[in-house]
């Protein structure tokens, strides 16, 4: 039988979530990676904070304001949850590229590990930065 | 390249509910179709099933609603009891065989879509040309150099162990349509399914191309979009590990530079 549409054939559904249902593994992925992307530009407004320290009083007060407002101060937790996950979701990585911990078992119960630590230590540096 | 939704052509729609029939224990069944002889959109069918009557697994759903409601419903299928892969499908939010999957893991009503991220062909049939190229890229067959002995090629117990895990995938491309660098970068990215295959030869003691085969994977996409997002060892009907297989490669490209 002839094939009439073999140029124009629809995609099958796909996304995560939508049509592919989250689970522990791919979320923590997908997380690693956004947290990944955030505190980049997290290490950026450090930089800006560096930056207008070292130009003057003037500039410096308002980037000081802006940054430990409660706004600002609402985006730097969110950087400090995005490094400790990154952290402890990078070593979870490490420990795959050394060739361990591949067993479905082992991935869901160290994705646990990795967050509930990410989790910790987070509340961690806030008693301590108090 | 990464897309988060569905093409305009691809985007699915509400299509026809078919008659429900009496009964205490009726599913309900809502149904990727896709007719490639009209130009309208992909749509979802709703159809009951009276599970008194049928089969338990999803496949008997299936066929029971090709024979007796609606024998235009287009799918594959062929030794009903997991070895031939035929009828890989999206069922429930993940990829399955239909024929060993039983209707009672699942809860509420029974969502199927063809194998995620494909050309759709009609139906639950998605085109499966390249996933196939793909994994005859990776040349997967015996490659020997030295001269063919009189009878078998001898092959320890041991050696012969490293294969377990490997060679029993049936290629149903469960793992490959699960995995998110597959959907977007699939064109160059090689996929869990030829990766683990291509493993299977590397850690074959009989082979002696190990050192070539190596080469034809040292790329940055071939090889190295696998995140470790394990979504392909969570889908596998045969409860294989494509992820550590791809991990084992990427120690023997690290162990060849020392």
């Amino acid at each position: 039988m002839a094939d009439v549409n073999r140029g124009d054939r629809p995609l099958s559904p796909f996304m995560l979530g939508q049509f592919y249902r989250f689970q522990i593994s791919s979320v923590m992925s997908v997380l690693h990676r956004i947290t990944g992307v955030g505190i980049s530009i997290g290490a950026v407004l450090g930089v800006w904070w560096f930056l207008a320290a070292a130009s003057g009083p003037g500039y410096f007060s308002v980037v000081d304001g802006l940054l430990t407002s409660w706004i600002g101060g609402l985006v730097m937790l969110g950087m400090l949850i995005s490094l400790w996950y990154h952290f402890c979701n990078g070593i979870r990585h490490l420990v795959w590229d050394a060739g361990f911990g591949f067993d479905l078992d082992s991935v869901r119960k160290s994705g646990l590990v990795a967050g509930g630590a990410a989790v910790a230590l987070t509340l961690l540096t806030l008693i301590v930065a108090w | 390249m990464v897309e988060f939704t569905l093409p305009r052509n691809s985007r699915v729609v509400v299509g026809k509910t078919w008659p429900k029939p009496a009964g205490t224990n009726v599913r309900a069944f809502k149904i990727y179709r896709y007719d490639p002889d009209t130009p309208e959109n992909p749509r979802i069918d709703t159809y009951f099933v009276d599970l008194d009557t049928c089969g338990p697994m999803v496949l008997d759903a299936l066929i029971k609603i090709k024979n007796e409601i609606d024998p235009t419903l287009t799918f594959r299928r062929s030794c009903r009891e997991g070895i031939c892969g035929s009828c890989a499908m999206n069922i429930d939010g993940g990829n399955h065989l239909a024929c060993i999957y039983g209707m009672d893991e699942i809860k509420g009503d029974v969502t199927i879509y063809p194998l995620p991220h494909m050309p759709v062909i009609k139906d639950l049939i998605p085109d499966l040309t390249h996933f196939y190229a793909q994994h005859a890229s990776v040349k997967p067959w015996l490659e020997t150099a030295s001269a063919e002995p009189n009878t078998e090629w001898r092959q320890s117990i041991d050696d012969r162990r490293k294969l377990d895990g490997l060679y029993e995938c049936i290629l149903c491309a469960c793992c490959s349509t699960s995995c998110p660098s597959y959907w977007w970068n699939g064109d160059r990215y090689l996929g869990p399914a030829a990766l683990l295959q291509a493993y299977r030869w590397l850690a074959d003691s009989r082979d002696e191309a190990t050192g070539e085969r190596l080469d034809d994977l040292e790329d940055p996409f071939k090889l190295y979009r696998c995140h470790t997002i394990m979504n392909c060892a969570r889908t596998c009907p045969k409860g294989l590990n494509p992820a550590k297989a791809i991990a084992s490669i990427k120690q023997m490209m690290v162990d060849r530079r020392m």
